[in-house]
């Protein structure tokens, strides 16, 4: 076995089993860490796909600043357990829609990638050269899914705004 | 013997070794450095007992705090009480690995292929170091929130604020550096600063993008929570903030990665801003020496300022950030662009 193989088994492995911890945990703040590790492993996945670009925006965006303003929240609430954060919001049959919902979920995600051919990208150098240069990931953001980018900002934008009226309303 | 066994590599992890010693000495020697330069500046002598001029001095300290015992709150964490201090050491200690500090060199013809004066060369360098450096504040955050003590929470939640804040002008005086290079290598982005203009001033970036050099010299104090904007700890508001409850060696940790994090970013400004390992009068072979004396000015700087400046208050260290320092990198940032495109 090469050495991609094995690294790609030894970070797949922890993103699993620390993604599988996340929901496991009952203690947020162990959580919020076993999110970073899980997100720590993908990238290291991005870099075995020859996308060093990919893995270190992932552990910018998601590691450095997304889970920093997980763990403010957690921390503000200084909650040590789920149970002092929020009551459990389901009952007994709303958990029962909630497993089936999620069985479905599982059973469409494994039908979909089934369907995935296993080489998407090509295997020759040129092509993933051309995949993980920053240039042509700027150019294709820009031009070709230059309307789904703008979108996506007007979305952030829109949440934004909501999150301050929502914080201001009782003033 | 294996195949991957060969002088190359070898002569990697003797690098790797030599730059991780360095990395600790060098903050041994800021620590220092730090305790003469403010005895100065407040007109007394500083350590002068062990070693030569008190040389000696931090070495003392650490083997005093070796032998301490490790206390800890009974409420803690106790996993991540442990682990915080370490996480904030490594991540100061990763961020140098892609920092370019000399030419290539073959050691006087030790070695077949030339090696590269740097830990691991990435073509993105820049954001790799941007990276491990938004890595850094969980360090302080789990070291805050785990002692279960209201001092080092307000520390810990401090930081993150405070961390969140200037990261954002932090990145955007990156990014005008590299829209002026073209590229994210720290190695070419020193590389393209090599030359000089009207044969004596040298073609270094700091003179392209001054504004882009303060910035990014203002934001790496605040990242790095040295004084004027120490907020995690400040002494008279917090005890100690964040490490308050830390005792022993796990306290010298956050001191270890507190100095190595403002070696680290005194050593990607002299990349980005002041031509890195580039200069004149010494031969290519000798321009770690430059890099060397680039680096310990911009330290001199930051510990002169500690000295000299007092702590913000909390809402002014805030309302810096968001409403001047951002508006300036971003309006830098533009003006960079617009230069680029008009003149490239």
């Amino acid at each position: 076995m090469d050495l991609n193989a094995i690294g790609f088994f030894v970070f797949a492995a922890i993103a699993v089993l620390a993604s599988l911890g996340v929901v496991a945990q009952r203690n947020p703040m162990h959580s919020v860490m076993l999110l970073i590790v899980s997100f720590g492993a993908l990238a290291g996945l991005y870099v075995l796909l020859d996308a060093p670009f990919s893995a270190v925006t992932q552990i910018i965006i998601y590691a450095g600043a997304i889970m920093v303003l997980f763990l403010f929240v957690v921390m503000l609430l200084n909650a040590h357990t789920e149970a002092d954060a929020a009551p459990p919001v389901l009952g007994p049959r709303g958990m029962q829609i909630g497993a089936l919902l999620s069985m479905l979920l599982a059973v469409e995600l494994v039908w979909g990638l089934s369907r995935l051919g296993l080489t998407w990208f090509g295997n020759d150098p040129a092509t993933i050269a051309n995949i993980s240069s920053v240039s042509r990931i700027g150019l294709a953001i820009f031009t070709t899914h230059a309307f789904a980018f703008e979108v996506t900002s007007i979305l952030i934008l829109v949440s934004m705004v909501g999150a301050v009226v929502i914080a201001r309303r009782g003033q | 013997m294996p195949a991957f066994v060969n002088p190359t590599v070898v002569a990697h992890l003797v690098l790797i070794f030599v730059v991780m010693n360095l990395l600790v000495l060098s903050s041994a020697f800021m620590v220092w450095m730090e305790r003469k330069v403010c005895a100065y500046i407040q007109d007394r002598v500083g350590p002068n007992r062990v070693g030569y001029e008190g040389a000696l001095q931090p070495f003392a300290d650490v083997l005093k705090l070796l032998f301490k015992e490790e206390l800890r709150p009974k409420a803690a964490d106790a996993f991540i009480f442990a682990i915080a201090p370490i996480l904030s050491t490594v991540a100061a200690l990763a961020a140098f690995s892609v920092v370019p500090f000399g030419t290539e060199t073959t050691l006087f013809g030790l070695l077949s292929e030339p090696l590269r004066l740097e830990v691991t060369d990435v073509n993105v360098a820049v954001l790799v170091v941007f990276a491990i450096t938004s890595m850094g504040v969980y360090g302080i955050v789990l070291a805050g929130w785990s002692s279960n003590s209201k001092y080092s929470l307000l520390g810990g939640l401090r930081s993150s604020a405070q961390m969140i804040s200037y990261e954002l002008s932090y990145g955007l005086a990156l990014a005008s550096v590299v829209m002026l290079a073209g590229t994210l290598s720290l190695r070419e982005i020193v590389l393209n600063q090599s030359g000089y203009w009207f044969q004596f001033i040298p073609r270094w970036y700091i003179f392209l993008q001054p504004v882009g050099f303060l910035i990014f010299l203002t934001a790496g104090v605040a990242e790095t929570n040295r004084a004027p904007f120490d907020f995690p700890e400040a002494e008279q508001e917090l005890v100690a903030g964040y490490h308050t409850e830390y005792s022993s060696m796990s306290f010298g940790l956050f001191f270890l990665a507190e100095y190595v994090n403002m070696v680290t970013v005194s050593a990607v400004a002299t990349s980005l801003f002041l031509g890195g390992w580039l200069g004149p009068l010494l031969p290519d072979w000798l321009g770690w020496i430059w890099f060397m004396i680039k680096v310990l000015a911009i330290l001199f700087f930051y510990v002169w300022m500690r000295w000299t400046l007092p702590r913000y208050r909390y809402d002014q260290l805030m309302e810096f950030g968001w409403k001047w320092l951002l508006p300036a990198a971003l309006i830098n940032l533009v003006a960079t662009a617009a230069l680029v495109i008009w003149l490239g």
